[in-house]
């Protein structure tokens, strides 16, 4: 792969990986907000598949097939579960009553322009945060670094602004594919070890969280978090 | 000791308790004596004792490669996690027999909390004895995932409104610090350090003077904030005080006495590298701005405060906020001063939490204007709730006077008078609320009629918007509750073996506070890491 392809084909990724944020935000309905984190997951496995090849490191190809198939296919499946089961027979038949539909993000805080608004203030922000991790190493990888900085920010106002037990979930792991993408971009990755340490962490976190919105659904008959309200000072 | 042995040691906080937690996980015809949840502590005690022989005599120990490693730091905190672990698993009988006999759990619940319960100790060592700051975080992450059904445990709405905060605020929170780590990676690979050992605290240490500047200020900003949030720091401390509210009594003793301070530990090495490659400055006023902005917001929350748990995790802020001060103030006096703190709060805290949760379980409910009057209806748990809120506040003879005085005094020797002083100043408050709120719940002559009401009296008429009594008896209970064992004794069972741990904490606190004894090599010792001299 010449030197200019894979400049080409890693930005490509990159940008795809960072749409697939900004549709999570323009997107209301959960299916497809689950379905757009899954091409988020397949974008995020192409940074390590081509650096691998680039750099000729069979470990970093093993890795995306990790990657991919823990965040394109585990995750997205988990939460789609978690979905059907929140959202039973009997919901679906009245989804146009206000707040009783589980599987739609009803209002959330901030409207879809204003998200989107924000989703670009945050992705220049995270290009002038990112401005010292540019100049210390020059690589065609490193010069996209921001864009992983961008996801962290926008999973981070994801989880802020959304009511939905699940659109919160999907923030979380927005945040996650962030971290992920910055540390492949800088650095090739994080040693071993750590990456399969903290794959397994967030895999038993949406675990946690997909039972924790079962629960939820049990004592509150619904998981919008605004009705989470007991315990304030 | 040979290297085997050494490996041994360092294996046994980990390994221990994660055994004891897979033969409580497995289901069995009789059930398990409560009493064997005291053998991953005695480990971890045992471990840390014998760690602290080597370390003294042959400096830092490793095992498998780069894996494990402990040092002077490691030992004392992993004595402090042993001693709370042990007076927190000593209550754990007597908490789960109260809660059999009120059928909120049954034999498969208990099973459950005792497996939580051991492999959350596990992590927590593991968090301590990792070499590598990435595993580290991996072990702290893991606590949240573990702890989340612990603080869920009861299933009511509000302990399942506090277990989704804790997940998701602590998760994101901590998230950060991982992106802190990723940064302080790429500096150290940029500064040519070996991939395999690039996230090696040693090696990160020794190599600091070579990291990227900008990056690693970036770094240690992301860590603070994303350590701190698992230590109960602003700005992500929401869930601190629902989680240990919520959380059953020990677990909540566990939380608050040395999780909060297993995380700040972590804080505390990354904070090392950065000072190394920044100076001290920038960490310093970061720091400094955090711990003055937790103990404002600990002592106005404490002020008007109308529930004791929630009071007790409200002072856990204000600890670690002055636990902070200690790290930001930097010098050796200030960094042992810390530590010590470290662990006369956990005991203390402890001690404060397991009696809270025995006043809970006989009172059934946790606001303070419906409880009153404790010390002259069970004058013996009045007593060890009041002493440990009398070693929460700092008096003598408790070992949080003797770290809160070094404190001080570290604070105003290194030039930081304002702050210092400030902080004094809003610890005068919570000592303030802490002591009327406390007083409100204890004094006064019991009140007519039976000493346990019912339920139902108690959780009726509740003043709308007020938080509501925990035990909630008409949400649903454990699914397992039928099981329970008919045989049980009744409430008169949790009386005894109860008061043991409660003493033996205060006792403890108390030496700690009088003579440090042999333990005042391994403190200094340990400030000297963290200082970096």
């Amino acid at each position: 792969m010449s030197e200019a392809t894979f400049t080409q084909l890693l930005d490509l990724a990159c940008g795809g990986f960072l749409l697939a944020a900004v549709i999570v935000l323009w997107r209301r309905e959960l299916t497809a907000i689950i379905q757009v984190f899954a091409l988020q997951g397949l974008a995020l496995a192409a940074i390590p598949l081509l650096l691998g090849l680039h750099e000729h490191r069979a470990d970093l190809v093993a890795v995306a097939a990790g990657i991919a198939a823990l965040r394109a296919g585990l995750l997205p499946y988990l939460m789609r579960r978690a979905l059907i089961a929140s959202a039973p027979a009997e919901d679906r038949g009245r989804r146009h009553r206000e707040g009783s539909d589980e599987r739609r993000e009803t209002q959330p805080v901030v409207n879809v322009a204003a998200s989107l608004l924000t989703a670009a203030m945050l992705t220049l922000l995270a290009y002038a945060v990112a401005q010292p991790l540019v100049a210390l190493d020059p690589t065609p990888a490193t010069r996209a670094l921001p864009v992983g900085l961008a996801v962290v920010l926008i999973g981070f106002f994801v989880l802020a602004t959304r009511r939905r037990a699940l659109a919160q979930v999907v923030g979380f792991l927005l945040l996650d594919n962030g971290i992920t993408a910055t540390a492949f971009l800088a650095a090739s990755g994080v040693p071993l070890i750590v990456e399969l340490g903290v794959s397994f962490d967030v895999l038993l976190a949406v675990l946690v969280l997909q039972i924790l919105t079962t629960r939820m659904r049990t004592a509150f008959g619904t998981t919008d978090l605004d009705d989470l309200r007991e315990l304030a000072d | 000791m040979t290297v085997e042995a050494s490996a041994l040691w360092l294996t046994a906080p980990v390994a221990v308790p994660l055994a004891v937690a897979a033969v409580y996980a497995i289901p069995r015809g009789r059930p398990l004596t409560p009493w064997a949840g005291l053998l991953s502590p005695a480990a971890i005690v045992a471990g840390a004792i014998a760690l602290a022989t080597v370390v003294r005599d042959a400096g830092p120990v490793r095992a498998y490669g780069q894996l494990l490693r402990a040092d002077a730091l490691t030992v004392w905190l992993l004595l402090a996690v042993g001693a709370v672990a042990l007076l927190a698993c000593a209550a754990n009988p007597a908490y789960l027999a109260g809660e059999q006999a009120a059928g909120r759990a049954g034999s498969r619940t208990v099973r459950r909390y005792q497996a939580l319960v051991h492999a959350f100790l596990a992590a927590m060592c593991a968090a301590l004895l990792a070499a590598n700051i990435g595993v580290m975080w991996v072990a702290i992450e893991a606590t949240t995932i573990v702890t989340a059904f612990l603080v869920g445990h009861r299933r009511t709405r509000t302990s399942i409104e506090a277990a989704w905060k804790y997940v998701v605020i602590c998760s994101a929170g901590i998230a950060l610090a991982l992106l802190g780590i990723v940064l302080l990676y790429y500096a150290a690979r940029a500064a040519h350090v070996p991939e395999a050992q690039a996230l090696d605290w040693t090696t990160l240490l020794a190599h600091a003077d070579r990291l990227d500047p900008a990056v690693t200020r970036l770094a240690i900003a992301l860590v603070i904030l994303g350590f701190g949030a698992k230590a109960g720091l602003v700005p992500l401390h929401a869930w601190l005080p629902d989680a240990h509210s919520q959380a059953p009594a020990p677990v909540s003793a566990l939380m608050s006495g040395v999780l909060l301070a297993v995380s700040f530990t972590a804080l505390l090495r990354c904070k090392a590298i950065a000072d190394q490659a920044l100076g001290v400055g920038f960490t310093r006023a970061l720091l400094i701005g955090i711990a003055l902005l937790t103990l404002a917001v600990a002592v106005g929350l404490l002020l008007g405060q109308q529930d004791y748990k929630r009071m007790l995790a409200y002072s856990s802020m204000e600890h670690m906020s002055l636990i902070a001060l200690g790290a930001a103030i930097g010098t050796e006096l200030a960094l042992a001063a810390a530590l010590l703190h470290i662990a006369g709060h956990g005991l203390a805290k402890t001690v404060a939490f397991c009696s809270a949760g025995q006043v809970l379980q006989l009172h059934r409910s946790t606001r303070i204007d419906r409880v009153r009057g404790v010390l002259a209806r069970t004058p013996a748990l009045g007593a060890a709730f009041g002493l440990a809120v009398v070693a929460l506040l700092g008096l003598p003879p408790f070992s949080l006077f003797a770290s809160e005085v070094a404190l001080a005094r570290a604070g105003f020797a290194a030039g930081l008078g304002w702050p210092t002083g400030l902080a004094l100043l809003l610890v005068l408050a919570a000592f303030a609320a802490l002591a009327v709120r406390t007083g409100q719940l204890l004094l006064g002559p019991a009140p007519a009629g039976p000493t346990h009401p019912v339920p139902a009296a108690t959780t009726a008429g509740g003043p709308a918007g007020g938080p509501p009594d925990a035990p909630m008896p008409d949400s649903p209970h454990e699914s397992a509750a039928p099981d329970t064992d008919p045989a049980d004794p009744g409430p008169a069972r949790t009386a005894r073996g109860a008061g043991l741990p409660l003493g033996l904490g205060l006792l403890a606190c108390a030496v700690l506070g009088i003579t440090t004894g042999p333990l005042a090599d391994l403190l200094s010792d340990a400030a000297a890491i963290v200082s970096g001299s």
